[in-house]
């Protein structure tokens, strides 16, 4: 009895075995069945839950398999485990899958037009005439420059007479020049500053000072009654007119290209001697000759020369031990002929649609 | 200065082509404005004699004219000009010819025209009989005799003859920019020295004869008196008689022509020769019109009135030298002669006047008459009183050689101080050290030498004596300038001085470029407006009076009213441009200027006016409001380091909307004014929008700002945020109400930000809900709920005292 009830319930335990072992081979293929018909995330959720779940048909195996005999357990757990591993692994493919998919779903779904026109981000612009200044006076900030400044109503003396103007020079005229009193005038060049600065401080000296200037002209398409110089003053021993030249050059260089050349004529000035006017080759032929140059193939750019010994003793120097170089230049020219603006009044207008052109 | 290069001719030698005169004289100093060509685009036009002139039969004004042209057959030409006779030499322009100016009554020249043979009212005509004009000349040179009609040509020449050659038209004239200090330049000798010295070739004066026919002696005609001497450093005269008043030759005309003045009788011509020929005004006077033989020279009386030759009455003053004779004016020094003292057709007898006179006297005098001449353009700069005399006796020799006088004896020369010779010590070591060049002394001798200069050598120095034209040269470096443009500016090396130095941008200037690049960054763009304005750009802008806006600088000689003050603030200039691009269509707009605005020192009148930099910002278009520009100028102030800035409301400063304007401060100090522009400024100034505009006093702006950056350590702690929405009565200020959570929030609140503010439905009228978000923090623990929410509390709490506050449901 106690052998055949041991025979009978060996087969009841292998039944049961054999049983389980089934319906793990059910599961699998179920699963798998399922899986194949799923369509979305949802729906292989579902999958997982159905059967991997606190609840689901395959844990149900796997707690039930705790009152099997330790050998029955042994076997029958590695058989679960590998139906596991293997809907895992489906599960795991599907899921893939399907989140492709809803990914590619979601793509067509949240495609845009592309050539639609972007949000705007308006960056604002600065003044042409500002642009030069700062770009030129960087150059010469490179090579070594301050900037200085100086107020634009100035004295006569800071205007002319220190700068060695003749008393009888027409500039000082009322028809050139704008006066506040007797004594005050409005500055017609930023030259004013040397003297400022020579008054102020020892050399070495070496200051750039752009600024706004003003003239009796009336207004035309090359003339403005208010205008813009940037002034240069280098002062100490031994400067010599080749020293200017390559200084000036070099600007030109970095301003206008490194091909430029430049021409260095003689001129007058009051307050230089010698006194020069420097050409640049014209940007826009090369020197070949165009309207820009007017077939000269060369632009006049600025003024200059050896600081005077009567505007250098102004500043108390001793004229044999100190030579120097000044020069100015009109921004306006600059900016009118880098940018090729023909009327000097646009600058002052403020249309927006012109200050836009310079970003 | 035009300058014929034929006329040049005459006292050097030009041997280089036109082109490389001038790039040669460019490089020595003689800058070349333009050039002038002669006889270009003249084809096939012909020297012609009118052989018979009939009239037209279908038109009163024309006539039919047969020109002999050097061929069997006359030309049959149909001409239109009141001067067309029978007899005179004509320029014909055959069939198929091409003339360089504008046609008769055109005043557009588009080049070369070309003349055909054609039908004129049913005649045929053969071609044209032309105008001076019309071959080339300037309107302003043609002789009066012939400026409104054809150009009659000179006897003697060949019908048939091609004109270029028969009148030797083919030339060029180079326009020189004279600059002020070389007046010796304004003469043909003077550029002529200038070449000389070049090319390297050698300078020949005029050869100077007179024979003096007359038994008279000019004394006996003339006495001369030089009452301020100071004024007329010396006055020549001499005298001719038998004159006899014709035109001048052609050589002598077209010498005039082509240096750009007109002829206009043989004596006038040969005096305004002079002048271009050395640069000495000379004036003429009939002596018929001086009575008691005498020329007095002084200054004129207050209140005198005195006709000029160009037939106006000019007031004189007690400033202004006058030439006179015994009785009355007969001229205005240096500047221009009497009416009277004419030289008439049947003039007789002239006085030669070759003075010398003040240069800033002439300035003054033709500056107060309003005339400027050619002879008070050259007084004005400085003539070598040297030249009187010579140029006295160059006219006498023309007028002599032309038989258009008979020249008396002798002279009568006042020169009461003669100048002597300059000398000037020169150190070539030192012009070597300025130019940065080794040139010898010896070769800069005889650079000094070439532009007719003596040197004496003195060890290591040159005694230069300049001519006594050049009134430029008075010290060393004057004659820097010489050996340097002698030498050539282009040949002067090129180096990098040496030495080095720091650069650095003024603390203001670092300040606005900041400034600027901010604005840029946060979209406007920058302007840049007139620092001149109208003192009615502040009426429009409803400024009171008195207001510091109203304290101009004023301009003693302004353009016009439009430009007679200076600037006190900038927002009228901004308005300007705001309107300006408004009635230009541009929908929207977001601007501003840095810029100097002026004050006058009311404290010292006579020192210089104050100058003060101000920031105007600017916007107006779809979207944007008061609070638009408020984020921007908040913004630009974070940038400069200048947190929390005031802002309190202002009602009382016309230019805004008295509701939508607020003061800008900082710490306690007024920075600006802000809000948009009162519906009334802007629609004066044409803007048909909404318009904000802020002005800052940028000088405190930047007094206040810094650039400086410091690092704080990044939180350790938790932040708890906490909202709050409130129920206030609608005229409690935000600003006040932050001012309270903070006040109560204390150091562990960190922020407090107003994120919403609603009016409508839920709430009732005149109230409003003000939704803020508190951020609590404390620095070196984390907070607990209930820490936070005591303090929290007692910022309710606050809030509920102050303002009568409630909590409202979020």
């Amino acid at each position: 009895m106690q052998q055949w009830l041991q025979a009978y319930l060996c087969i009841v335990q292998y039944r049961k075995v054999n049983r389980m072992q089934e319906k793990l081979k059910i599961i699998l293929k179920n699963t798998r069945d399922l899986l194949e018909k799923a369509a979305g995330i949802d729906e292989t959720e579902m999958i997982r839950v159905k059967v991997l779940g606190k609840k689901g048909e395959l844990t149900d195996i796997l707690k039930s398999m705790g009152k099997l005999p330790p050998e029955e357990r042994k076997e029958l757990g590695r058989a679960a485990n590998d139906v596991r591993k293997e809907i895992e692994n489906l599960l795991e493919e599907k899921f893939a899958k399907v989140k492709e998919a809803a990914k590619e779903g979601r793509f067509r779904l949240e495609k845009i037009d592309v050539t639609e026109p972007g949000h705007e981000f308006v960056l604002g612009v600065k003044h042409p005439l500002t642009i030069v200044t700062e770009e030129i006076s960087g150059i010469f900030m490179s090579m070594g420059y301050s900037y200085a400044e100086g107020p634009q109503a100035d004295t006569v003396f800071n205007a002319f007479d220190a700068l060695n103007s003749p008393k009888d020079h027409p500039s000082r005229d009322m028809t050139d020049t704008f006066y506040i009193s007797d004594d005050v005038v409005l500055r017609p060049h930023t030259s004013t500053v040397q003297i400022r600065t020579l008054i102020k401080q020892e050399p070495p000296i070496k200051i750039i000072s752009p600024g706004r200037c003003f003239r009796c002209d009336t207004f035309d398409a090359t003339h403005s009654p208010m205008f813009q110089q940037i002034e240069g003053l280098l002062v100490d021993e031994g400067i010599n007119m080749a020293d200017l030249k390559g200084t000036l050059d070099s600007m030109a260089k970095k301003l206008f290209g490194s091909a430029t050349k430049t021409k260095f004529r003689p001129h007058y000035f009051p307050f230089t001697e010698p006194s020069a006017e420097m050409d640049v080759s014209c940007f826009k032929c090369g020197g070949k000759g165009c309207n820009i140059c007017k077939g000269s193939g060369w632009i006049e750019i600025l003024g200059c020369g050896m600081v005077h010994p009567n505007v250098l003793a102004v500043g108390g120097l001793d004229t044999e031990k100190y030579t120097g170089f000044a020069f100015g230049m009109g921004v306006e020219r600059i900016a009118m002929l880098k940018y090729g603006v023909d009327d000097i009044r646009l600058f002052y207008e403020n249309d927006m649609r012109f200050i836009n052109q310079f970003k | 200065m035009l300058v014929p290069i034929e006329w040049l001719k005459d006292y050097t030698e030009v041997n280089v082509t036109t082109e490389e005169f001038c790039e040669k004289m460019i490089m020595s100093g003689s800058n070349v404005e333009s050039v002038k060509l002669f006889g270009e685009g003249i084809e096939n036009v012909v020297v012609g004699k009118v052989i018979k002139k009939e009239k037209h039969p279908d038109a009163d004004k024309l006539s039919v004219c047969m020109v002999y042209v050097g061929e069997d057959e006359p030309l049959q030409i149909v001409c239109g000009a009141a001067n067309v006779a029978e007899g005179i030499n004509v320029a014909v322009a055959r069939d198929n010819s091409r003339i360089p100016g504008p046609l008769h009554g055109q005043t557009q020249n588009e080049g070369a025209t070309r003349i055909k043979k054609g039908k004129i009212r049913g005649v045929l005509s053969f071609g044209m009989i032309c105008s001076a004009q019309e071959l080339g000349f300037d309107d302003k040179v043609i002789p009066v005799a012939h400026k409104d009609g054809i150009w009659i040509l000179p006897e003697g020449l060949s019908p048939g003859a091609d004109i270029k050659e028969a009148m030797e038209l083919v030339s060029a004239a180079v326009d020189f920019e004279i600059t002020p200090n070389r007046s010796d330049c304004l003469s043909m000798i003077g550029m002529a020295r200038e070449s000389a010295a070049t090319l390297a070739s050698k300078l020949h004066y005029p050869e100077i004869k007179i024979s003096a026919a007359s038994d008279k002696e000019a004394k006996d005609y003339i006495d001369i008196s030089i009452n301020d001497p100071a004024l007329c450093k010396r006055y020549a005269a001499k005298i001719v008689t038998d004159i006899r008043i014709q035109q001048s030759p052609w050589w002598l005309q077209k010498r005039l022509m082509y240096a750009g003045m007109r002829p206009i009788n043989n004596i006038v011509d040969i005096t305004n020769f002079v002048m271009l020929e050395y640069g000495q005004p000379i004036h003429a006077f009939d002596i018929r019109q001086i009575e008691g033989k005498r020329i007095v020279v002084e200054t004129a009386s207050k209140g005198e009135k005195f006709v000029t030759l160009d037939g106006n009455e000019r007031a004189l003053d007690e400033t202004m030298l006058m030439i006179k004779d015994g009785m009355k004016n007969v001229a205005v020094a240096g500047v221009m002669g009497g009416l009277d003292s004419e030289i008439k057709d049947d003039t007789k007898t002239i006085l030669v006047e070759s003075a010398n006179f003040d240069p800033e006297s002439i300035r003054r005098t033709s500056k107060k008459l309003g005339l400027r001449t050619e002879a008070s353009s050259r007084f004005e700069k400085k003539v070598d009183p040297a030249l009187c005399m010579i140029c006295a006796e160059r006219v006498c020799s023309l007028i002599e050689m032309l038989g258009a006088g008979t020249v008396v004896r002798g002279e009568v020369d006042v020169y009461p101080a003669p100048e002597s010779p300059k000398k000037i010590d020169v150190r070539p070591a030192r012009i070597n050290h300025v130019l940065g060049v080794e040139i010898a002394a010896e070769e800069m001798a005889e650079m000094f030498e070439a532009l007719e200069m003596k040197v004496e050598r003195e060890g290591e120095i040159l005694r230069v004596m300049p001519p006594s034209v050049r009134r430029d040269l008075d010290s060393e470096v004057d004659f820097t300038e010489e050996a340097a443009r002698m030498y050539g500016y282009d040949r002067l090396p090129v180096t990098i001085p040496r030495g080095n130095s720091e650069a650095a941008l003024s603390r203001e200037e670092n300040l606005r470029k900041l400034t600027r690049d901010t604005l840029c960054a946060l979209g406007a763009n920058e302007i840049q407006t007139y620092s001149f304005v109208s003192p009615k750009s502040i009426d429009h802008i409803g400024i009171e009076e008195d207001s510091r806006e109203r304290n101009f600088v004023h301009l003693k000689n302004p353009l016009g009213e439009e430009n007679s003050v200076m600037r006190t603030i900038l927002t009228p200039g901004m308005l300007e441009v705001m309107g300006r691009n408004w009635s230009r269509k541009a929908e929207a707009l977001k601007c501003f200027e840095i810029g100097s605005t002026f004050g006058k020192d009311l404290i010292h009148e006579e020192t210089l006016p104050q100058e003060q930099d101000a920031l105007c910002i600017g916007l107006y278009g779809e979207g944007y409001d008061f609070f638009t520009l408020k984020g921007m100028v908040t913004e630009m102030l974070n940038v400069l380091k200048i947190k929390d800035p005031g802002f309190e409301a202002e009602n009382g400063y016309r230019v805004y909307h008295p509701g939508r304007c607020a003061r800008i401060s900082y710490k306690g100090e007024e920075l600006g004014i802000m809000g948009e522009i009162h519906p009334d400024v802007a629609e004066l100034m044409g803007i048909g929008q909404r318009c904000h505009v802020a002005e800052f006093m940028f000088d405190k702006v930047m007094k206040n700002a810094s650039t400086e950056v410091y690092y704080s350590p990044l939180p350790k702690y938790p932040a708890v945020a906490r909202d709050i929405a409130l129920l206030i009565k609608e005229d409690i200020p935000a600003g006040s109400v932050e001012k309270v959570i903070r006040e109560a929030g204390g150091s562990i609140l960190e922020s407090v930000k107003l994120f919403d503010v609603y009016r409508g439905k839920q709430v009732d009228n005149g109230m409003k809900s003000a939704a803020f978000a508190l951020t609590y923090r404390h620095p070196e623990k984390t907070l607990t709920d209930e820490e936070v929410t005591k303090i929290h509390e007692k910022v309710l709490a606050a809030l509920k005292e102050k303002f009568d506050a409630v909590l409202r449901d979020v």
